[in-house]
């Protein structure tokens, strides 16, 4: 059994550890929150793009060449965005993302295709290192609520990729924010872009300026960097939300191992005590005879 | 009957309000909308936007994007939009500089990509806060 003076010394550093993990709970739960507002406050910039874009392929342009809706008939290289946090301490939810991306990038080569991979995150960008991956651009250090122009860089890199037919498809694995609690691993196409297939046609008969084509062609690569954007957005929300949760379950262990020593401890004490008494009881009645 | 205009960028809603009238430039010169326009949906060119509302008109700096109007209802998609007096001119200017900067520097496609963005917001934004100044 340790002397008491160690578990002494455990119960303190146990103690200062359940500190820290309740800070850290409580700078990723405000974290979380701001970064859930960023999220929401996307939904109507996206939702009016895709409703204007439904509008505009619903009219007989979809598919055009030379578009990002053009489909390629056959798929010879793929990129990929990992979308990563750059620190860890977020229980379980980075490797459920790297795990994805893994399986994903085995089955696209399977099926014969070339797979570059884009990592936003440093965590994504070491994972993809340490496998030996086709890493061909990174950005790391987007902090905690980025603004869509820090994203633009790696999404003109892969639009004009998929333009100069250097990818034939573009795909974006992330971190789905669910709710708290759950954050699902998730792929998303990006390109080429799916348009709305409901033909909700409006009866609104607009005028286009300059052409319908040329908003068209303005449109489509917006489309593709807000919802690389919402990506990124969401990520971050289920890092710190992934992240509150584990430090909580962190406080929460920290709080019953103190428990559990301190019962120890005390145990301890009162053996010893006893274990004192009866020497000196059995002392003082081998003196007597 | 005044109109429903609303701006939003990627990040927030700028502006959900009623107004009068809308002078935005579009790619093929500035356009007024007033109540119960034609539809019309238009690319935006980088510049200044003006809403009058109440006889008053408020400025503001967009950097590209998209316009759709209804007879009553305007919905612009902005790339970036402020308002002109939430521009601090020194801080745009600096971002110039330094985007200015690492295009010389002639780094990867995707780091001159990402400069060439920032540049662009940056003139805009020093655009509108010096064409609030000349008003003055």
């Amino acid at each position: 059994m340790p002397s008491t003076r160690e578990i002494r010394r455990r119960i303190r550093s146990v103690k200062n550890m359940t500190q820290i993990t309740r800070a850290m709970e409580m700078v990723s739960a405000s974290k979380m929150r701001r970064a859930q507002r960023n999220v929401l406050a996307t939904r109507p910039y996206a939702d009016r793009l895709y409703d204007v874009m439904g509008e505009l392929t619903s009219r007989a342009v979809g598919g055009r060449k030379g578009t990002l809706l053009e489909v390629h008939p056959t798929v010879k290289s793929v990129a990929v965005i990992l979308v990563t946090p750059d620190k860890g301490l977020t229980g379980a939810m980075i490797t459920n993302v790297l795990r994805r991306v893994g399986r994903f990038v085995l089955d696209e080569r399977e099926r014969g295709r070339q797979v570059d991979v884009l990592a936003v995150g440093k965590k994504g960008r070491d994972f993809l290192v340490r496998t030996g991956q086709n890493l061909v651009a990174e950005v790391t250090k987007l902090g905690d609520y980025p603004k869509l122009v820090d994203t633009l860089g790696i999404s003109t890199t892969v639009i004009s990729g998929f333009r100069e037919g250097r990818y034939d498809e573009v795909y974006v694995v992330y971190s789905e924010f669910v709710n708290t609690l759950v954050q699902r691993p998730s792929v998303k196409r990006l390109l080429p872009v799916e348009p709305p297939n409901e033909a909700a046609e409006k009866q609104v008969d607009y005028t286009y300026e300059p052409s319908q084509e040329e908003v068209m062609d303005e449109l489509l690569p917006r489309f593709v960097e807000v919802q690389l954007y919402q990506a990124i957005l969401e990520s971050i929300a289920s890092e710190h939300s992934a992240r509150m949760v584990a430090m909580r379950n962190a406080t929460d262990n920290a709080k019953e191992l103190t428990r559990d020593l301190t019962l120890t401890y005390n145990k301890t004490r009162q053996a010893n005590i006893t274990k004192e008494v009866s020497e000196i009881a059995s002392g003082a009645a081998a003196l007597a005879e | 009957m005044p109109i429903h205009l609303e701006i939003v960028t990627a990040e927030r809603v700028v502006l959900s309000d009623e107004v009068d009238q809308i002078n935005a430039p579009t790619k093929d010169g500035r356009v007024g909308i007033l109540p119960r326009h034609a539809p019309l949906l238009t690319i935006l060119d980088t510049g200044e936007l003006d809403i009058v509302k109440d006889g008053q008109s408020t400025p503001f700096a967009i950097s590209g994007g998209f316009m759709e109007v209804l007879p009553t209802r305007v919905t612009i998609l902005a790339d970036t939009a402020e308002r002109a007096d939430e521009i601090d001119e020194a801080r745009a200017e600096a971002a110039r500089r330094s985007a200015e900067d690492r295009i010389a520097q002639r780094q990867s496609d995707q780091e001159i990509a990402l400069a060439e963005a920032e540049l662009r917001r940056a003139l805009i934004r020093l655009k509108v806060a010096q064409l609030k100044r000349n008003r003055k």
